[in-house]
């Protein structure tokens, strides 16, 4: 990196650099980083809420128009309808959680050819959204898709699930599942794989098992791998965008949109170049994802502190 | 061990687990394996209506070169490369360094900037959206490898800096602090010291991006417009669009598109695991 330039050893050995390299050391370490971050990352933030105020296309001079854009928001059909799918999506994918520790139980053996099992079992999550958004397409595609097969097999009628817009969404969300699925069962495999083998010795001596046994001495020694679970699929559910745009394009009548996709839409595609209201999108979702954020940075302050 | 181990439990159980283990698997990679069956169907198996069945020949090797031969999806894995490897160097040069400033270096605005950084990965794409879109069509950088180059990196740069200063806050202080009682210059311990020691977090990161880079849609869809920089994903979203009911061909470029990072993933499993479950087991 053309950057290590500015680092501690090309500068000469003055007396000033030899008096306060503990203090500038680390910045100088820092300033690369930070650059990159500052100017693609955080000053960005900051610029969509203040282009959130203004009618701009991308090309000519923004006009300030205030809170018009929100004004607008709030009475816009679309808007909510992408905020309830949201809101679907945050709870459902939550399954993830539950389904991902229940996998991991299951596979935490050790009988031979486990480890490809397990390799196996996670393998939907190495692969990307695309594809897997065309797999699930091709599954659930009427007449010919592997599902739709299945479901005229036992009740004899055809469901198009990706044109139903009552169940676009939850088809959408099942596909979102199967690779959260697998990584939240990794994450619970190596917490499971770090468990006090003591402790649950003593509490089978003391005729603890099964349910009390997961219950009382378990979970409590997976809260580590359980808060980082919840941590991925919070932020997996709203930043839901790829499966929408390859399985429905927000379609059908708009019924699968979400506001990261809304957002898109608004400012990009065909719909027109509507920068200013995209934003305003943007910023909505950044409050409720910071709601989040806020809660884990908290927790891992007080982790800091106590280390 | 929890659950209790198969080995202690009676044998109708034992057997029962064995069998359950490939049923299991089968249903769980149903769609998958579904996908990989159509990229070796014939063309006339689809017109004829044989979705499900056996294929009448296998005709993997047609359906392969066809996708090849008649769609740009060479060209498209070349670009995912070319944005794909330097981002993983980048991001992990960056986060060596501020990763090692951030652990071995007590100043005031420690935590804050790492707090940033952490923060910072979690924001949703669409608030950096249209001023990164900007910045790079007023830079020139709009629909071209370096502009996703660069971005990839910076952004990146924050979950790799988390990540490298949690490794190296667990490393014996009392190393560097002894180098620096010599009189050793800061660089001369973070280049000889320290980052001989960061192998292992180096390895497991470089996976980990390599993924994430080469599985990425949403940046490759607003900052690239035509074919010249079109990753991968992207190139397989246009081309669905051209293979209408195709199946077959769609199947078949689905799988060529996710087999680097799959091939990734088994050959350094371990570190690729290592490094997406840091945290699962303390904090």
């Amino acid at each position: 990196m053309a950057t290590t330039a500015t680092v501690p050893a090309s500068v000469p050995t003055s007396s000033f650099w030899k008096r306060n390299q503990r203090e500038l050391a680390p910045w100088l370490f820092l300033a690369p980083g930070m650059l990159m971050f500052a100017v693609y990352v955080v000053i960005p933030i900051f610029q969509s809420v203040w282009i959130s105020f203004h009618d701009w296309d991308g090309l000519g001079t923004p006009q300030w128009i205030g809170m018009a854009n929100y004004a607008e928001l709030w009475t816009d059909d679309n808007f909510y309808t992408s905020l309830k799918n949201n809101l679907i999506w945050l709870v459902m994918y939550m399954l993830a959680v539950p389904a991902g520790l229940a996998v991991a139980l299951f596979l935490n053996q050790t009988v031979v050819g486990i480890r490809l099992y397990k390799s196996l079992f996670f393998f939907p999550f190495v692969i990307s959204q695309v594809v897997v958004g065309l797999i699930f397409t091709w599954f659930y595609a009427p007449n010919f898709g592997l599902l739709s097969g299945v479901i005229k097999a036992l009740t004899g009628s055809n469901v198009a699930i990706l044109a139903n817009d009552q169940l676009a969404t939850y088809g959408i969300i099942a596909a979102g599942l199967w690779p959260q699925i697998a990584y939240c069962m990794i994450l619970f495999l190596t917490g499971l794989n770090n468990i006090s083998a003591d402790q649950v010795e003593a509490a089978r001596i003391d005729g603890a098992k099964g349910w009390g046994m997961f219950w009382n001495i378990i979970l409590p020694q997976l809260a580590p791998a359980t808060f980082i679970a919840v941590v991925v699929t919070v932020i997996g559910a709203l930043r839901s965008f790829d499966l929408v745009s390859i399985m429905t394009d927000g379609g059908p009548y708009g019924s699968t949109r979400v506001l990261s996709y809304y957002m898109y839409e608004k400012a990009l595609s065909e719909y027109g170049y509507r920068m200013g209201y995209g934003a305003s999108i943007a910023v909505v979702l950044f409050l409720i994802m910071m709601v989040f954020i806020t809660y884990f940075v908290v927790r891992l302050l007080g982790q800091e502190r106590d280390a | 061990m929890f659950p209790t181990p198969i080995q202690k439990t009676a044998p109708w159980v034992r057997i029962g687990y064995q069998l359950l283990l490939p049923i299991a698997l089968l249903i769980w990679l149903f769609p998958l394996l579904g996908v990989a069956v159509t990229s070796v169907r014939p063309a006339s198996d689809l017109a004829a209506g044989n979705y499900f069945g056996m294929p009448t020949y296998f005709a993997g090797f047609e359906n392969y070169l066809a996708v090849f031969r008649d769609s740009p999806i060479g060209w498209y894995i070349l670009n995912s490369f070319k944005i794909t490897i330097p981002t993983v160097i980048g991001a992990v040069a960056l986060s060596c360094l501020s990763g090692f400033a951030l652990a071995t270096y007590k100043f005031k605005a420690n935590l804050w900037i790492f707090f940033l950084f952490v923060a910072g990965n979690f924001v949703p794409f669409q608030i950096l959206m249209v001023p990164v879109r900007d910045l790079s069509v007023r830079t020139g950088l709009y629909d071209t490898v370096t502009g996703l180059v660069l971005f990839h990196t910076a952004f990146q740069a924050g979950f790799c800096t988390l990540f490298m200063r949690n490794f190296i806050k667990a490393l014996p202080f009392a190393l560097i602090e002894s180098a620096r009682v010599e009189g050793v210059s800061e660089w001369k311990i973070f280049w000889y010291i320290v980052l001989p020691l960061m192998r292992p977090a180096i390895a497991a990161l470089s996976v980990l991006i390599f993924t994430f880079v080469w599985n990425d849609y949403f940046w490759a869809t607003v900052l690239v417009q035509g074919q010249d920089a079109m990753p991968v994903t992207a190139g397989l979203y246009s081309l669905n669009g051209q293979w209408v009911a195709a199946w077959h061909l769609v199947s078949a470029g689905a799988i060529i598109a996710a087999l680097p990072p799959v091939l990734m993933f088994f050959l350094m499993q371990r570190h690729f695991i290592a490094g997406l479950t840091l945290g699962a087991t303390k904090g």
